[in-house]
């Protein structure tokens, strides 16, 4: 039953095959074995299993909420959740109990979802590896997996496999290894570079960031405003439009969110037909720094289109290259201004120092942020300072209007949906991976996803290594069930494995019991 | 327009706090309620700064004064402007504080101040106000100071810091009110022309409601750059003076700084561009010493905010629903009057001097109490006025009382006027009646007046009869009138009224002397 999709289990649930409190026990009994993982921040045990109770209720009394209706879900711990610890995986906010609920955990928890917990992050989702958080680094479950340990056995390489678990990527890594790991069977992320998709992308997922404004950002600890937009994780597509149509809408609390009426329930139809699909490709995505691996999926999805009768197009980003820099200004800038609110003041962390109110600030934001954060906060602040800001923060104002150009020109000759990769390579090891810097490393895990509004990761393949590869389609905002609809149409045609735990968690046969046999189709 | 110089701009001009008479077109602290106390001690302290301008008269070089000042009015709302808290003076601290105003992680936008820095809500404006000059400060001059701008953004928390405990105690009741910044361009030249133009701001958004612009509840804060200059040479280096929190302050802060650059560049030292706070108690202005020296606020666009996109007649898009538009032609029309207007109109209306009119709107309540008096009483406009002006206000400044306070009704002066008016009593009897009234005893006019035996004599045979007593009594004095000093037949009405206790008609007595006397 936990290898299932959110789709599956919600119909097992109407068909009273189980019960949303066997469920939620599964779950959570699940959580504890997977402890090692590092997924969760919090489990939030007590409020599960009551919200599964009344879900339980509902539906002995038929007056089940919807698809999501005792549907076990987690939360990425930058989204407020009322009376339930959120922490951003900071000091700054350790101990921090919001008063009231994100707008997309409360839309959630009005839909029946149960909540099983807030997942870890890097501090503030600062960061491209879910490894720079107070509470720890995250664990890809996919370390664990039969496919990866099969073939590490036959690398002869292969040091000890306890220290060489491999990232989950992030900043939402928790959330993607929760998903992953089959604990839940949705996630919210939050993506404004590629904090989801990147993930997803590692963990074998699918990683949504929806249409800028489509989505509430209520409740979300903001990153970068301009950019932050609530990501959802899910084993298939058909999942995340479920979720999608759950969040989806304006929010008076949330000036940014658009008015236009969308389709409720968010329903995808199956694609019979691509030929009208026009696949743009990138050129400047090709990169050098690009694994072979992934540029030879990436190229056998753009055959395939073709060989289905699509239009398979090469179009031009010509801004691309400025992506990188550009997004560091903005996003330093802003994190600058947003982090001005945790002064120790109203909430989180306060020091101990009490000589002087600003050096009481001074003190808790020394001891409540890590260097991440503090690097950024600093970039940010001489960004903007008056004889910086011309030049730096006005100018990547301009750059990223260019970039912004070069999608909207892109879509606007004709192209339906852009074919990219996600990330550069598979996830890498841990002790790998912190041999470079968070800086350096979120350039280069973001490089495909920073500039992009509204995208999906789409789980293709595994590596030699055994690992997922995902692919990002990017679609035209607002046009969020179009490129959906074809992310789930390229989706039935890879058949991605489902990843296969069974000696993490040998006593949870259930797990097995939809596996799909590995059938690569993208590799011969 | 040319900055005046300071010593002609402003040479006499004193704080017409105390002053009693009616003719004042100002008025510095506006004692409202019991909040008011602080402004009302603090009459004594007020012309320091004039008596050293008295001695840079002496020197070679005439000094001009250059003031600009940025005002802040909390804008009178039912709720903050990005929150649906409510907005209230007084309410127990953090009472009024919602989550978004403690900008609790993930509510928007919050945990920084917004302004409206690079497209404020209106631009390039004027301020028409009037400042009183002539011997008697009788006379209204209208001057103009421009509008740099006028934005919006949001107030800040309050924070008391308690020294001796090393405390900062935090009130977030007024986070996130809204605010409205009026920048006054540098064109005045004096305390009293930036407190004068203050004031007929105050009056404006007052009567627009806009804001109650209270300054001692803080819902009008003032900050004033000023710098001097010899007239003909390029403007000072400024200052910043602070947290100006009333009219008198306001002037007398500018007044003591402009004094202090002239005697500190006169003595050879220099004007830092630095911040000053006015220490009320001192008189004083001094150096704020901010650590931070120069401050970088670093603004930054707010994304989370949409352009609030204000449209007049003719750019208002076809269809738009009236609910979500702001039209600018549309609240035009609904204005309320403005103080200018109101002015005129009773200029014409009751044809009342326009200082006069000044004076009536300036005071706190004292235009409702003049037009309350003017429905009840028979009197003439001009005897209202009159009375209003001098005695009625008289009164209030003598023991520092704001027009609410007072202890005359308008109901109880119609009344005193119309008997005045139906030469029921003399106006000597009516000032008596008066200071009955404001000894707060609970008695009507009419009542003191019959208790105190004040009606005019109108008995024509007995008031011939003390004539003839007092003819007969000074026999010089009607020898003289008879002789040659026909102006001595004051002395006798004088005696005459004496013997009536001031009760009978001077007029009447006269004219009774004067046929006695064959005159």
């Amino acid at each position: 039953m936990l290898g299932r999709s959110l789709r599956e289990v919600s119909a097992a649930l109407k068909q009273g095959q189980i019960t949303p409190t066997e469920l939620c026990q599964k779950c959570l009994s699940l959580i504890k074995k997977t402890k090692f993982l590092n997924a969760y921040i919090t489990v939030s045990e007590e409020v599960a299993l009551k919200q599964a109770e009344e879900s339980e209720k509902r539906y002995k009394n038929g007056q089940s909420l919807g698809d999501l209706d005792g549907i076990p879900i987690a939360v990425k711990d930058n989204f407020s959740t009322s009376g339930i610890e959120t922490t951003c995986a900071s000091n700054m906010l350790k101990g921090y109990i919001p008063p009231y609920n994100a707008t997309v955990v409360q839309k959630l928890l009005d839909q029946g979802a149960l909540l099983m917990g807030k997942t870890n992050l890097d501090e503030f989702a600062m960061g491209s590896g879910s490894t720079d958080g107070v509470f720890g680094p995250v664990k890809n479950p996919w370390s664990y997996s039969k496919q990866y340990r099969e073939k590490r056995k036959q690398n002869p390489h292969s040091e000890n496999e306890d220290s060489d678990w491999l990232i989950t990527g992030g900043s939402s890594g928790g959330s993607a290894a929760a998903v992953s790991a089959f604990t839940c069977y949705a996630a919210l992320g939050s993506d404004t570079g590629g904090s989801t998709r990147n993930p997803a992308a590692h963990c074998g997922l699918v990683g949504f960031k929806p249409s800028y404004g489509l989505v509430s950002r209520h409740g979300l600890i903001p990153l970068v405003n301009s950019m932050d937009v609530p990501g959802i994780l899910t084993r298939c597509v058909d999942d995340a439009a479920i979720v999608l149509g759950a969040l989806a809408g304006p929010d008076p609390r949330d000036s940014t969110t658009v008015h236009e009426p969308i389709n409720k329930p968010f329903m995808l139809p199956s694609l019979a037909d691509v030929s009208k699909l026009c696949i743009g490709i990138p050129k400047e995505y090709l990169v050098p720094e690009l694994s072979s691996e992934v540029q030879s999926l990436w190229s056998k999805a753009a055959d395939l289109f073709e060989s289905e009768g699509a239009k398979v197009i090469e179009v031009s980003l010509p801004h691309t290259s400025y992506s990188i820099v550009c997004y560091h200004v903005l996003c330093t800038s802003e994190v600058a201004s947003n982090m001005a609110r945790f002064d120790g003041l109203q909430y989180g962390h306060r020091c101990d120092i009490d000589v002087s109110t600003e050096a009481m600030y001074a003190a808790t934001r020394r001891e409540g942020f890590n260097d991440v954060v503090r690097g950024r906060i600093l970039s940010g602040n001489f960004f903007l300072l008056k004889e910086n800001y011309e030049n730096y923060f006005v100018k990547a104002q301009k750059v990223r209007r260019l970039i912004a150009n070069d999608f909207v020109n892109a879509f606007n000759s004709g192209v339906d949906v852009l074919l990219t990769p996600t990330t550069l390579s598979e996830a890498v090891p841990y002790l790998e991976f912190i041999k470079e810097d968070n800086r350096t490393r979120s350039a280069q895990d973001d490089i495909f996803t920073q500039a992009v509004n509204m995208a999906v990761s789409i789980p293709v393949a595994l590596s030699n290594q055994g690992l997922p590869i995902g692919l990002q389609f990017i679609g035209r905002a607002f046009c969020d069930q179009q490129l959906l609809t074809v992310a789930k149409w390229f989706e039935k045609q890879v058949q991605f494995p489902v990843i296969q735990l069974q000696e993490l968690m040998d006593d949870c046969s259930a797990v097995l019991e939809n596996e799909k046999l590995a059938s690569v189709s993208l590799k011969q | 327009m040319a900055a005046p110089m300071l010593r002609w701009g402003c040479r006499g001009r004193r704080w017409a706090f105390a002053r009693v008479d009616g003719g004042s077109c100002h008025r510095r602290g506006a004692p409202t309620g019991s909040t008011s106390n602080q402004i009302r001690g603090e009459s004594s302290v007020a012309q320091q700064p004039l008596h050293t301008a008295q001695k840079t008269r002496k020197g070679e070089h005439k000094w001009a004064a250059v003031v600009g000042l940025e005002i802040h009015a909390q804008i009178s709302s039912n709720s903050k402007l990005f929150s649906g808290s409510q907005v209230r003076f007084s309410a127990p601290p953090n009472s009024l504080v919602s989550f978004f105003d403690a900008s609790l992680p993930g509510t928007l936008p919050a945990g920084y101040q917004i302004t409206q820095q690079r497209l404020p809500i209106a631009v390039n404006g004027s301020l028409i106000y009037g400042v009183c000059a002539g011997k008697k400060q009788s006379q209204v001059i209208p001057k103009t100071v421009r509008i740099k701008q006028i934005q919006l953004e949001q107030d800040s928390g309050k924070s008391l810091h308690d020294n001796l405990r090393s405390q900062t105690l935090i009130d977030l009741n007024r986070a996130g009110v809204g605010l409205l910044e009026v920048v006054l361009e540098p064109d005045m030249s004096c305390g009293e022309e930036a407190a004068t133009a203050v004031r007929e701001l105050q009056l404006i958004l007052q009567a627009l409601g806009t804001s109650q612009a209270n300054m001692a509840e803080g819902q009008l804060r003032v900050d004033a750059n000023i710098s001097v200059h010899h007239p003909g040479e390029p403007l000072g280096v400024r200052t910043e003076v602070k947290n100006l929190n009333s009219i008198r302050f306001l002037a007398k802060a500018i007044d003591y700084e402009i004094q202090r650059q002239i005697n500190e560049l006169e003595n050879g030292g220099e004007i830092l561009n630095e911040t000053r706070s006015f220490h009320h108690k001192l008189g004083c202005t001094m150096s704020m010493r901010d650590k931070e020296g120069k401050q970088d606020y670093r603004f930054m666009p707010e994304p989370n905010l949409p352009p609030l996109v204000l449209y007049d007649a003719t750019s208002l898009p076809a269809g738009a629903d009236p609910q979500q538009v702001i039209n600018i032609d549309q609240i035009r029309e609904t204005l309320p009057e403005l103080p200018s207007v109101t002015r005129e109109k009773l200029v014409q209306q009751y044809g009342m001097l326009l200082e006069h009119s000044f004076t009536l709107l300036n005071e706190v309540g004292l235009l409702e109490f003049f037009q309350n008096v003017i429905k009840e009483t028979r009197a003439e406009p001009k005897k209202v006025t009159s009375w209003v002006l001098n005695t009625f206000l008289g009164y209030l400044k003598q023991q520092n009382l704001a027009v609410s306070e007072s202890p005359v009704t308008p109901s109880a002066l119609a009344e005193l006027l119309d008997l005045l008016d139906s030469r029921t009593i003399s106006s000597s009897a009516a000032k008596q009646v008066f200071e009955e009234l404001w000894k707060r005893e609970g008695k009507t006019p009419g009542q003191i007046v019959s208790e105190k035996q004040l009606e005019l004599m109108q008995d024509q045979g007995a008031l011939e009869q003390l004539c003839h007593s007092v003819m007969e009594a000074h026999p010089q004095v009607v020898m003289d009138v008879k002789n040659r000093n026909p102006r001595a037949i004051n002395k006798l009405i004088g005696l005459v009224r004496k013997a009536t206790q001031s009760r009978a008609d001077p007029v009447m007595i006269k004219e009774i002397l004067e046929k006695k006397l064959s005159l």
